[in-house]
């Protein structure tokens, strides 16, 4: 039996970002290169779940007491 | 500025501030354009009291989690541990987390149970079924037979069905043994030339060996929270715990970091390093901003790995030369480095103290730039 990740409650709703989204996001941030990014590993179970791929920027949706809800990015990385 | 509209700048706000806004004006009423005026002003006060770029947030969590925690090696020893399963806490249990053991000294899990199986009789049963069972467990009494070169273990309180399958897991990992079945015992005949050193040797392994129940599960304990009936575990195997039937697969978790981060991924061990760390403080009665932990989370899952904080993680894979020289093991960074013809290109806060130059902190993260040809 597979365990369906994407529904436990510790995991955060993740995202696989449009390459047009991919560009604004480096323009706010002011982020040059790839590897700026706080990456992921392909073999995460999330990833594979979603089904990204390397390269790809995931959008992470996480809850947080003090501001409800934060917007964090990372990169598929191998 | 004047192109922005309402919604870009509530885009800047977070959820929490934003709901409040919508709050206020929907009681006083406000109209598009004074929400805006509103809104403006919050922003204005939100990024006063954000931290300035330059600041050494890092230096201020470090001091924040460091000065409390300083606290607990002196309380820990007036607070018992909680019901029923004993785990690591206090200053050995934090130390564990930030070092990212791979396997705590206590691996524990709370385990939720499905709606339907969510009473007492049923959460009582599921916690005795997977414990882990070794031949230990159901044995009575153990004898030798030293003339006969014979184990007899005298059994207790099992059903017939198990008892098949303790002589059948036996008979298949003990090759060179006899294993017969008895009424309540079973006796298992070794080879004649067999030492009667080696036999007292194979006693002890018989006895350990594996038979019902998942593994690594030591005990179990049922407590009520509130609707639920929790079972706490001590021993983690959240990859078997996950394939049983009457598991609440969506909320289960172990105390495993590196466990967590296998099965669920890099994300819900960053919730589950925060919590943990945050149950650790509060358990000693300490109060420590939610934020400053965040940071480290942030920092010990950057790469999509759990790395330690100290020699071995971060602080070991720092790009500075000189900085990781100055932290721990100089002489053999340095020989490294020289080895491997690395550059160290000044970028930090250690190697710049060294060389008596401007810190990139604050104010001096910036520098002035002319540009020349123009009036």
């Amino acid at each position: 039996m597979k365990i369906d990740v994407l529904s436990h409650e510790l995991v955060p709703k993740h995202y696989i970002v449009s390459e047009e989204e991919k560009q604004k996001i480096k323009e706010k941030y002011k982020i040059d290169k790839d590897n700026k990014f706080p990456q992921i590993k392909a073999k995460d179970p999330v990833v594979k779940a979603i089904g990204a791929k390397p390269g790809d920027i995931i959008k992470i949706v996480r809850k947080s007491n003090v501001a409800k809800e934060i917007v964090y990015y990372r990169i598929v990385v191998e | 500025m004047s192109e922005k509209s309402l919604k870009d700048y509530l885009d800047e706000l977070p959820k929490s501030i934003v709901e409040q806004i919508d709050q206020v004006s929907s009681k006083m009423k406000l109209n598009e354009k004074q929400k805006e005026q509103l809104t403006k002003e919050v922003i204005k006060e939100y990024f006063k009291s954000a931290f300035q770029p330059g600041e050494a947030i890092g230096i201020i969590s470090a001091q924040s989690i460091s000065e409390p925690a300083t606290q607990m090696t002196m309380r820990t020893y007036h607070f018992a541990a909680s019901a029923g399963i004993q785990v690591t806490l206090g200053l050995p249990r934090l130390i564990e987390i930030f070092d990212a053991r791979k396997e705590p000294t206590t691996p524990a899990m709370t385990i939720y149970l499905k709606q339907k199986y969510n009473t007492k009789e049923k959460a009582e049963e599921f916690a005795k079924s997977i414990k882990e069972k070794k031949v230990k467990y159901f044995a009575k009494s153990v004898s030798i037979d030293l003339t006969n070169k014979k184990i007899k273990i005298e059994l207790d309180k099992i059903k017939k069905s198990e008892l098949t399958e303790v002589i059948e897991k036996l008979t298949k990992q003990l090759k060179d043994f006899k294993v017969k079945e008895l009424t309540n015992a079973i006796s298992i005949e070794a080879n004649q030339n067999m030492s009667i050193k080696d036999l007292e040797k194979w006693k002890r392994k018989i006895l350990s060996f594996y038979v019902s129940g998942i593994q690594n599960i030591k005990n179990t304990a049922i407590i009520k929270e509130g609707e639920n009936w929790v079972i706490k575990t001590l021993g983690s195997n959240l990859e078997k715990i996950f394939q049983l039937e009457e598991v609440d697969t969506t909320k289960s978790y172990s105390n495993n970091i590196h466990e967590v981060a296998s099965i669920l991924g890099i994300e819900a061990a960053r919730t589950i390093l925060i919590k943990e760390i945050i149950d650790t403080l509060k358990q000693q009665g300490l109060n420590v901003d939610e934020r400053h932990i965040t940071l480290v989370a942030d920092i010990m899952t950057l790469t999509g790995e759990i790395r330690a904080v100290g020699r071995y993680g971060v602080a070991g894979t720092q790009s500075s030369v000189l900085a990781r020289a100055g932290f721990e093991e100089t002489i053999k960074h340095l020989v490294k480095a020289s080895v491997r013809n690395e550059v160290d290109d000044f970028e930090g806060i250690f190697d710049n103290v060294m060389i008596n130059q401007q810190v990139p902190v604050g104010t001096g993260m910036f520098e002035l730039i002319s540009k020349i040809g123009e009036e």
